[in-house]
């Protein structure tokens, strides 16, 4: 009975954030010490989240160990989000990344450092000088542990500033009223299985992504696209879902990165025939050609039934040849990741890979302020008041098409900082709390009422398992028409079958099976966005690679899509081309 | 009340490595912990993530000898 006695405990906030990593603990700061009372709900520890996966630094152009520019830096964030990204966010990210940097570092970060005492940096693909020219030095890290470092310095920063943590909180839905403005959210205690309302003037969605809709993937189990689930319920369109970003090599069943130092070393991909596939793909590059030609190329030979085992969805990625020595000296962590999770031992025998789902581009539609804004008045982009969104999360757009490595921690320092700025502005006009509409708590009630009395259904797991398979078939790194066509029935007919999935544990106290019923709803979300997103966009771009639309089409499809999960509609709204300042990037060919 | 429950979920952990190792480690040892290789498990949970995937993965020595046990059985499943 998930409350339904009929009275909902209610406790009121300023500002209610729902989840607790880089960019929901960055917000809060900003609100905490301006003296806000603030809610950060997560479900799992604050330090847990899974911006301490993120290794590999925050993209500023700091210019301290090569010369560097803010500009050449949105010159490349541009031309990564393959011309898809808002010019105008990104103008805002990149002028702002020296100043959110050097704030972190006065929070306590323990960056790493140069001799002189300066932030130490280190080069990262796809950062260059000059528009396009030489490689720049633009990656602020703490050892290979930057985004740990970041949630410890931004944690110990908020417990002192007074921030209120709710652990192991989920939430479950979100409250608009009649007029469309957002007044907080129901949530759940796991701990005791209550329902509450936690009432705001501000709500800001920092849920991270949603990268589990995929059998592969490299994200946490935590990452089930919570945010996306609620505001997709909630009448807000989520934004360019056909755009996730792939490693060509996870390991097979459980999507843990093979980095492509095993490619470097010289291992090399084999099909089931034993044939070294790679040399018909890419003739010079083979197996060194870039991720993306590597990824379609493990597609297509799943595809055209070349694939491993038993099930034919998986390659072979073979080290043996390099022998022992070279396997213990230059790949002892690819070693341990292969033999504890494809319990293969390279030196002996090849280890099975196939894609994995990396990062989520898309998300809940903001502008560069972290307002969510949505075409449900007059205008295609109207602040939807109250309700704010940061971070994975959210899709400014910065990423467009495809995200640059280490800018998404930078995206999440500097829009975690501008939401937090954004809220104090706003809550300065909205003094009082927004009645509560009516029917406030139904939906949330409702679907855990249906948890609770259904019987004879099908398992969450059985259920999840199968959404996630349909994903990584019909709707993975690189897209063919018919698997598409096909994958938008079945995502339909599997949101059919989670309605009626059966939970065996009814009680309250920390029941997990409850928790995780409720996020194969959001999954669900997440998934038929996706799906839907991805059939419509004929054209490749980005991370988006369709077989039957290999190019890029500027003029059809230079625009962001938009998708309503009520009515499953389409709709879609223009690119920002324009920046704050400089002059626009207009799209070219996007070669490397 | 509920403590298997609680341990699964506080397994639920920031890095994906960690997540499965921890999960394969409730399905197979848990339920077969004493007391003692509880509290050593509940230490080793309260660890940051990156600390305790280092131990697991052999690349940090353990602080405390007293884990070395429940360690063992995370490194070796």
């Amino acid at each position: 009975m998930g409350g339904g006695a009929g009275v909902i405990a209610r406790r009121k906030f300023d500002a209610v954030i729902v989840g607790a990593g880089g960019a929901g603990m960055r917000a809060a700061l900003q609100l905490s010490e301006a003296g806000l009372k603030v809610a950060v709900l997560s479900k799992v520890f604050p330090t847990r989240s899974h911006t301490v996966a993120a290794q590999g630094g925050i993209a500023a152009a700091l210019g301290n160990v090569t010369e560097d520019n803010w500009h050449w830096h949105m010159y490349d964030t541009v031309k990564g989000s393959d011309y898809l990204g808002d010019q105008d966010a990104i103008e805002f990210m990149c002028r702002q990344a020296s100043e959110v940097v050097y704030e972190l570092e006065h929070f306590g970060m323990p960056f790493d450092r140069l001799e002189n005492g300066k932030i130490y940096q280190r080069p990262f693909g796809g950062q260059s000088q000059n528009f396009g020219g030489a490689q720049a030095t633009r990656s602020c890290a703490a050892a290979d542990r930057t985004g740990h470092a970041m949630l410890h310095t931004l944690y110990q920063r908020n417990v002192r500033a007074n921030t209120q943590f709710f652990i192991e909180w989920m939430g479950l839905d979100l409250i608009r009223d009649e007029d469309g403005d957002v007044s907080g959210i129901t949530a759940l205690d796991m701990e005791t299985g209550e329902v509450m309302v936690l009432q705001a003037r501000a709500t800001l969605f920092a849920t991270g992504g949603g990268a589990r809709i995929f059998s592969a993937s490299t994200n946490a189990f935590i990452n089930t696209g919570d945010g996306l689930g609620m505001a997709a319920r909630g009448g807000i369109p989520l934004e360019d879902m056909e755009f996730w970003q792939f490693h060509p090599t996870g390991v097979y069943g459980v999507g843990v990165l093979i980095s492509e130092a095993v490619r470097g070393e010289g291992g090399y991909l084999l099909n089931k025939d034993g044939e070294r596939f790679m040399e018909r793909y890419a003739p010079h590059a083979k197996d060194l050609a870039s991720r993306d030609v590597v990824s379609r190329a493990l597609t297509t030979e799943i595809k055209e039934g070349r694939g491993c085992g038993r099930d034919a969805d998986h390659l072979l990625l073979k080290l043996d040849h390099l022998g022992a020595d070279v396997i213990k000296m230059r790949l002892p962590g690819i070693r341990e990741i292969a033999m504890k999770f494809a319990h293969a031992d390279p030196i002996h025998e090849p280890i099975p890979v196939a894609p994995t789902a990396h990062y989520m581009m898309g998300g809940i539609p903001t502008n560069f302020y972290g307002q969510v804004v949505a075409p449900y008045k007059t205008g295609p982009e109207e602040v939807v008041q109250g309700f704010y969104a940061v971070g994975e999360c959210a899709c400014v757009s910065v990423h467009g098409g495809n995200r640059l490595g280490t800018n998404s921690l930078l995206d999440i320092l500097v829009f975690g900082r501008a939401a937090g700025n954004q809220i104090i502005e706003d809550l300065k006009k909205n003094t009082h709390h927004k009645p509560l509409p009516a029917d406030s708590i139904d939906k949330a009630l409702a679907r855990l009422t249906r948890l609770d009395g259904q019987k004879s259904g099908e398992s969450v797991a059985q259920v999840g398992d199968t959404l996630r398979k349909t994903m990584q078939m019909h709707c993975g790194v690189f897209r063919f028409a018919d698997m598409l066509k096909q994958g938008v029935v079945k995502v339909d007919e599997l949101a059919e079958r989670a309605k009626h999935t059966e939970i065996r544990d009814k009680s309250r106290v920390f029941n997990t099976a409850r928790v995780e019923a409720l996020e194969l709803d959001n999954l669900v979300e997440v998934a038929v966005a996706t799906m839907i997103s991805a059939e419509a966009r004929t054209e490749s771009r980005g991370a988006h690679a369709r077989d039957d639309f290999p190019k890029r089409d500027d003029d059809k499809w230079l625009k962001h899509t938009l998708y309503f999960s009520e009515g499953r509609r389409l709709d879609y709204k223009p690119v920002r081309l324009k920046p704050l300042t400089v002059e626009s990037f207009p799209p070219k060919a996007r070669t490397y | 009340m509920k403590e298997l429950e609680r341990a699964r979920w506080r397994c639920r952990r920031g890095l994906l490595e960690l997540d499965i190792v921890l999960q394969r480690f409730m399905d197979v040892h848990y339920v077969q912990l004493d007391e003692t290789g509880l509290r050593q498990f509940d230490t080793l949970l309260n660890l940051p993530d990156n600390d305790l995937w280092e131990m697991i993965a052999l690349r940090k020595e353990v602080e405390d000898s007293n884990l070395q046990p429940v360690l063992y059985l995370l490194q070796t499943i």
